[in-house]
């Protein structure tokens, strides 16, 4: 069986894209940036504040072997208290308001907020109604959006780097 | 009493797959509930509509044993906002008839769970968002969560853990409370309803043609399965001619999003029991099927791509190349990974007896759809529909007596690979012709009924039109309101780190049941 395992692996080999060319220089300066910044890898805790699982299921993507995120440096973590970056997606339902406000408090400043695909942005196809609040900006202090319906992978992946250059730039500037 | 000596008066509804309608009282209401009871029918669903001002009429679905659905109004006299319970026959109702409460404000008499269930109270307790009366658009300033009561467990060493509604992997949200001693489960209470979005509300400012885009997301991992469901319903309502390649295309997208789906949860289910190589494998294979998606459809899940009238996309002579060469491989791959499961001792000794809900109760708590035929009950709209295209097609029933977190392994491969096995038969007969055939001119006001077997189960949607072709109400139901409850159950004596384990075995949505 073990034999099997191995061979298995060995038949898959390293399937781990090269990012588009611009993105990889980008992805090498954001890794360095990140570090120096940081001194450490970037975490990201994820709120589904009422989506439609949609951009969960592309979240999830990214941690496949095509994408690689940890390769990159970015990890998803378990408690806002370990994260870095707080990524929302879903029109902001009401029921959710007070469990997205405590991962919010719990994050260690800087934290990074990025709302993830149109419902996190507007609403989305929900809008704003007795149940939802509408995009995350209602709520917290959004400091980027990713649009998609849902976003692929390789845009969110993008868009966790443009977000962190960003508010590395401001806090230089 | 046999269902056939009840004094039902039934009109057969225009609908792809035998549905049957019927108007009757409380006393029928009741008495209809037990024979379909006895008689080893199942809920599918229930949900109410206002008529007037004064007056709502509660609906129930009923599938009958190889005969259909039969739908079943009871309108309700005016000012009477209570209709007989039936949870203590079908308990599945429980949660439902709480939900409509919450909605709606019509109770179910003698119910012995009155809990709010969808109302977190973020709006007031007598605000009830479905009613005619108030648009939907209203925000209360209510910024605290009501307490909920959970049931208690009591003695020696028994304690509470509370988990979500945010968790620790990038999953949906609600919230679970165990009682346990030690590492043991004595009991787990769910609390759902944090995914609310206010759907039902948001059809009702929409049109007919329109809804499919909002039916699409109602569950993102179902998209295909919701969007036709909605799709038969309007297309039923208005007598609507789909041409014949556009539902064998429909079919396919459906058998490909079940595939996409049984690939991520049978790495992922592997992956909770410390075997990272399944995750590794089977996200791979699974990433490889959405971008074929994307290629062929456009959009990696196949969002929006059924569309009433028909689909949005023909397949190319050199796709069907493909997805016939993508089939081969697949299966391939699958079944050597599917032998590298079964002789993992490790990995078998953490799905066997684990998580069990066996074929007696499931058929109590009326255990449906996936985790159903893993527990012996071999139901599958796909055959009890007798629905076309699928009754061109060998469709094998995949079934397992055991009712474990294996068997619902096992039920998960067994459907890739008759899946897989389906797409060619598809490809194989796929007639040419159009793809969409227009809408008529003329939206007349009308009712109708869509049911379609999605990766979790069936997938119902009822709706009606008014004048002018706006939704009056359209109600959509998974699965996962049959499937929660039983959740409860099947981890009764297990150890608390199986938990992540049999819940992804199960996979139930949370967006689809809370909407």
């Amino acid at each position: 069986m073990m034999w099997e395992v191995l061979k298995q692996i060995a038949k898959t080999g390293i399937a781990t894209e090269v990012p588009p060319a611009a993105m990889e220089v980008e992805a090498i300066r954001i890794h360095d940036e990140i570090l120096r910044i940081l001194g450490r890898a970037l975490t990201i805790r994820e709120v589904d504040a009422g989506s439609c699982n949609g951009c969960e299921l592309e979240l999830n993507a990214l941690g496949n072997l095509y994408y690689n995120l940890e390769g990159l440096g970015i990890k998803f973590v378990a408690s806002p208290r370990h994260a870095d970056m707080l990524l929302i997606t879903g029109p902001i339902s009401r029921n959710m308001s007070t469990a997205l406000a405590m991962t919010y408090e719990a994050t260690p400043s800087p934290k990074l907020v990025v709302a993830v695909g149109d419902c996190a942005i507007n609403g989305g196809i929900f809008g704003e109604n007795y149940a939802t609040i509408g995009g995350a900006s209602k709520v917290l202090s959004v400091d980027y959006e990713i649009p998609g319906c849902p976003p692929e992978p390789i845009i969110i992946l993008q868009g966790i780097l443009t977000a962190v250059r960003y508010k590395l730039e401001n806090r230089t500037n | 009493m046999k269902f056939e000596e009840l004094e039902l008066k039934m009109v057969e509804m225009r609908s792809p797959f035998r549905i049957r309608k019927a108007n009757v009282d409380e006393v029928l209401w009741e008495e209809c509930a037990l024979a379909i009871a006895q008689n080893h029918g199942q809920l599918v669903t229930l949900w109410v509509s206002q008529k007037s001002s004064k007056k709502f009429a509660v609906t129930a679905i009923y599938s009958l044993q190889g005969e259909g659905l039969l739908w079943l109004d009871l309108l309700l006299k005016e000012n009477v906002i209570s209709y007989p319970d039936i949870s203590g026959l079908f308990s599945s109702a429980t949660r439902m008839q709480r939900a409509m409460r919450d909605l709606m404000g019509i109770t179910a008499m003698g119910s012995g769970d009155s809990r709010p269930w969808l109302n977190h109270g973020f709006w007031p307790d007598d605000y009830y968002p479905l009613r005619k009366d108030v648009s939907g658009f209203e925000v209360h300033e209510l910024e605290t969560p009501q307490d909920y009561s959970f049931i208690e467990v009591a003695g020696d060493g028994v304690h509470e853990i509370a988990v979500g509604p945010v968790h620790a992997g990038i999953i949906e949200p609600g919230h679970f409370r165990f009682s346990v001693v030690g590492e043991k489960t004595l009991r787990l209470e769910e609390r759902l309803g944090y995914a609310h979005k206010g759907v039902d509300k948001a059809f009702e400012r929409m049109s007919a043609l329109d809804g499919s885009r909002l039916a699409s997301r109602i569950s993102g991992d179902s998209t295909v399965a919701y969007s036709w469901a909605y799709c038969m319903a309007l297309e039923s309502a208005w007598n609507w001619n789909v041409p014949e390649r556009a539902l064998w295309i429909r079919a396919l997208m459906l058998e490909r999003e079940r595939i996409a789906n049984h690939l991520g949860d049978v790495g992922a289910i592997a992956n909770d029991a410390g075997f990272a190589f399944g995750l590794t494998q089977f996200m791979r294979l699974k990433e490889l099927w959405l971008r074929a998606n994307k290629e062929i459809f456009g959009h990696r899940f196949m969002m929006d791509c059924v569309l009433p009238g028909g689909v949005r996309a023909d397949i190319s002579l050199e796709f069907i190349a493909k997805i016939r060469e993508n089939v081969t491989e697949l299966r391939a791959e699958v079944e050597r990974l599917r032998a590298i499961y079964e002789d993992h001792s490790g990995l078998q000794d953490r799905f066997m007896r684990t998580g069990i809900v066996d074929n007696e109760l499931a058929l109590r708590l009326g255990l449906t759809g996936l985790a159903g035929r893993a527990s012996g009950i071999a139901h599958d709209v796909r055959v009890d529909s007798q629905s076309f295209p699928y009754t061109q097609l060998n469709v094998n029933v995949a079934f397992h007596e055991d009712g474990d977190v294996a068997a619902r392994v096992s039920v998960r491969f067994d459907e890739i690979s008759d899946s897989l096995s389906l797409l060619e038969q598809i490809l194989e007969k796929l007639p040419s012709g159009e793809i969409h055939s227009p809408c008529r001119k003329t939206q007349p006001s009308g009712a109708g009924a869509g049911w379609v077997e999605g990766w979790r189960g069936g997938i119902f949607v009822a709706l009606s039109i008014g004048k002018g072709g706006n939704l009056e109400r359209c109600h959509v139901h998974d699965p996962s309101w049959q499937n929660w409850p039983v959740l409860e159950y099947a981890v009764i004596g297990d150890i608390v780190p199986d938990f992540p384990l049999i819940n992804k075995s199960f996979n139930l949505t949370y967006s689809g049941h809370d909407r």
